[in-house]
């Protein structure tokens, strides 16, 4: 594939894509959490721009509205909230010591090459392009779970949560042009209650253990010890 | 078609009723009303299945057919007998204090809300639908879970959201990847719908299918409990409040399941490699194994039963992964005996806990002594899940064994194993809590028997003599899902 080849639609997909995907990285390694909501509302950014893209390209309206969406959510709300929450705790200053740094980024990366393993056999029946695309997505969405096992704050969890989101919604966009119109209303409708329900639970459970680190909910185990 | 739009209307009129009428002395008795009228409404939809054979709606957005019509009308039924049984059992817990009559209004608003994401998942015909209610019934329920407010319960909640949350969004992963193989064979808008890609099955690219079920499986595998992706399930049913416990174990499951099997009808249809079915059997197998040996190990009643529904979900799932007709015939019956049996179990369980004041199980003494009706009703639900004949339950495993030894007969020890460990499991803990002295001070409370007794003359009727209509319609059900009918 190569990429002067192809035109400019595919050729601002594929370099929002590895955007997309950079972001994810940036994410995995971030210490700091108000850092982390910024990169976090950068991907969201990224996401509407793909989706008003692709909206624009494909001269498909509802698309205009899930890019309405995205923004709104992933841009505004979402990131506003956490940014409300950090601060609030008092945690904006703190650096969280990421224990195997470099251990974590390699894997992140490994993920990456999973994620296109995984994703080959697909190549068959399209274009490369869809290959990448598609394989960009599913490694947003390990990354995200990467960012959730690596990180013990749980507004770094929201935003691991959020950011697969991303990866799911970059996925339908670019390999399907979104998805029915009422599939992505549904999943907007989700997120949105569960970021309130994020919010709600913040909340909790900094009235139960007086701090938002996961690792100090530890109550509960498999077996009695 | 009038009776699906009823059967989702009540409750979404239920939900907001409740969450504006706010919390008053007769609130758990209207909830009782709420459910059975929706209990009807199902009724009157299963007779017109029963004449009309499948219907799909004008729209195209709703599809009755004989497979999930019948997990309608077990929801419904469940969803009525555990209100019945709610509303005495919060009216005590608020007596008690541990709960006021705010949250006692979010819990009868979203125990309609988990009931509409329930009819919702069965009755769409929109994969893409079918996941957002399944997420939605999380979000419905994950604030149920934290109702107590303590740290415990929090902790439950938060695991039960991210877990579920993180899990359920690679089965959108995997509905994306449906969806993909499916416009390039259809139409955009309707290329979702279950109808048209049962219908396509065939022309979908079956290595894309193939990866969407893993996601698939992975996805709604999580809320199935699988093992290893169960870990929110012990928490969540013993943290949060009883009814809720019953519920899920009863409804949220089944459902998960139920979704999992429509995505294998589709892989099976594109693909004809058996994979799907592999990936099934060897998830349910090691659930079923893992979650009995994890029986042994509890010591919170509620607990000890969630590990029971975790390794019951392992024997479907490994039912249906098999695949013929007597293993999907007895998959489906084994989902029915097993929701009636633990939501009955779970009823008992939750006044049991009230009785002794803890969900400790070295603590829960002498439960015949002190009130007859739960010690007996204790004890016969476990025999019951226990899979002892003549229950429900004995039968389905057994049909179960009997379809592993035609197909696969070296797996059958494994089975025979898991059975016995399991009953193990089971009884070693039971027999001290419902025999022997009871403590001093211990008193009977104020409790509803009725959804139990109800549940296990079912599930004994359905053990000794499954009724004809009903043995009708699992094989209608089975020839949809394995192609031939056991009878």
């Amino acid at each position: 594939m190569n990429i002067e080849q192809q035109d400019f639609y595919t050729q601002a997909i594929l370099s929002l894509a590895a955007l997309v995907g950079l972001t994810s990285f940036l994410m995995l390694g971030q210490g700091r959490l108000l850092r982390l909501i910024f990169v976090f509302a950068l991907q969201g950014l990224l996401l509407t721009l793909t989706t008003a893209l692709a909206a624009y390209s494909l001269n498909n309206h509802h698309l205009y509205i899930s890019a309405v969406l995205t923004l709104v959510l992933k841009v505004i709300f979402i990131p506003w909230m956490l940014r409300r929450e950090v601060i609030q705790m008092n945690t904006h200053r703190d650096i969280e010591a990421l224990h195997n740094k470099t251990v974590v980024m390699l894997g992140g990366a490994s993920l990456m090459v999973f994620s296109y393993y995984v994703l080959h056999p697909v190549v068959q029946t399209t274009s490369p392009v869809m290959l990448n695309a598609l394989a960009v997505s599913l490694s947003v969405v390990l990354l995200g779970m990467l960012l959730m096992i690596s990180h013990r704050q749980a507004v770094a969890h929201v935003v691991g949560f959020m950011s697969i989101e991303n990866g799911l919604f970059f996925a339908a966009i670019v390999a399907t042009k979104g998805m029915p119109m009422v599939v992505e209303l549904g999943v907007a409708f989700d997120v949105l209650v569960a970021a309130v329900l994020f919010g709600i639970f913040f909340f909790h459970i900094r009235t139960s253990i007086d701090s938002l680190d996961v690792d100090l909910l530890n109550r509960l185990h498999e077996v009695d010890k | 078609m009038i009776a699906v739009y009823l059967v989702l209307l009540i409750p979404f009129v239920g939900i907001i009723f409740f969450a504006l009428a706010g919390h008053k002395a007769d609130t758990g008795k209207l909830n009782v009303r709420f459910n059975a009228i929706c209990l009807l409404a199902t009724i009157w939809l299963a007779i017109n299945v029963l004449n009309q054979g499948t219907i799909l709606s004008s729209s195209k957005a709703f599809l009755i057919d004989p497979f999930n019509v019948y997990l309608i009308v077990l929801t419904a039924f469940v969803g009525l007998t555990t209100s019945i049984f709610s509303s005495p059992y919060m009216a005590h817990e608020k007596e008690l204090g541990k709960l006021t009559d705010k949250r006692l209004k979010l819990y009868y608003s979203m125990y309609q809300g988990f009931m509409l994401a329930m009819y919702l998942v069965l009755t769409t015909n929109n994969m893409g639908v079918m996941w957002v209610a399944m997420e939605g019934a999380t979000l419905a329920t994950v604030m149920l879970v934290s109702l107590y407010r303590t740290p415990e319960s929090i902790e439950a909640a938060w695991k039960y959201f991210i877990l579920c949350g993180v899990g359920i969004a690679q089965a959108l992963f995997g509905t994306i990847l449906l969806y993909y193989a499916a416009v390039q064979i259809g139409d955009g808008e309707n290329a979702l719908l279950w109808s048209v890609l049962y219908e396509n099955a065939e022309q979908l690219n079956p290595e894309v299918l193939e990866i969407a079920f893993v996601f698939m499986l992975i996805g709604y595998g999580t809320k199935i409990g699988l093992v290893p992706l169960h870990n929110w399930l012990p928490d969540a049913h013993s943290e949060g409040p009883t009814p809720m416990s019953a519920v899920l174990s009863g409804l949220l499951l089944n459902d998960a399941l139920y979704a999992v099997v429509r995505n294998k009808m589709l892989v099976d249809g594109a693909s004809h490699s058996n994979m799907a079915g592999y990936l099934m059997m060897g998830f349910g197998l090691m659930s079923f194994l893992v979650a009995a040996f994890f029986l042994h190990r509890q010591k919170d009643i509620k607990r000890l039963f969630s590990y029971s529904s975790i390794e019951h979900m392992g024997i479907m799932t490994f039912a249906f992964g098999i695949g013929g007709p007597l293993a999907t015939f007895a998959a489906l019956l084994h989902m029915t005996v097993h929701s009636l049996t633990k939501s009955a179990i779970f009823v008992t369980v939750g006044h049991a806990a009230q009785v002794a004041g803890t969900q400790s199980m070295d603590k829960i003494r002498g439960l015949i002594k002190t009130q007859p009706r739960i010690g007996w009703g204790l004890l016969i639900g476990t025999i019951a899940i226990a899979g002892f004949p003549p229950f429900g339950v004995f039968t389905s495993e057994f049909l179960v064994l009997l379809a592993t030894m035609h197909s696969y007969p070296w797996l059958t020890p494994l089975l025979l194993l898991g059975i016995g460990i399991a009953f193990a499991g089971l009884f070693r803990h039971i027999q001290p809590m419902v025999y022997g002295d009871k403590p001093e001070g211990q008193l009977p409370v104020k409790a509803n028997l009725w959804p139990v007794m109800i549940h296990l003359g079912l599930v004994l009727w359905l053990g000794l003599a499954i009724p004809g209509f009903l043995a009708n319609w699992f094989s209608q059900a089975t020839l949809l899902i394995s192609g031939s009918t056991p009878l």
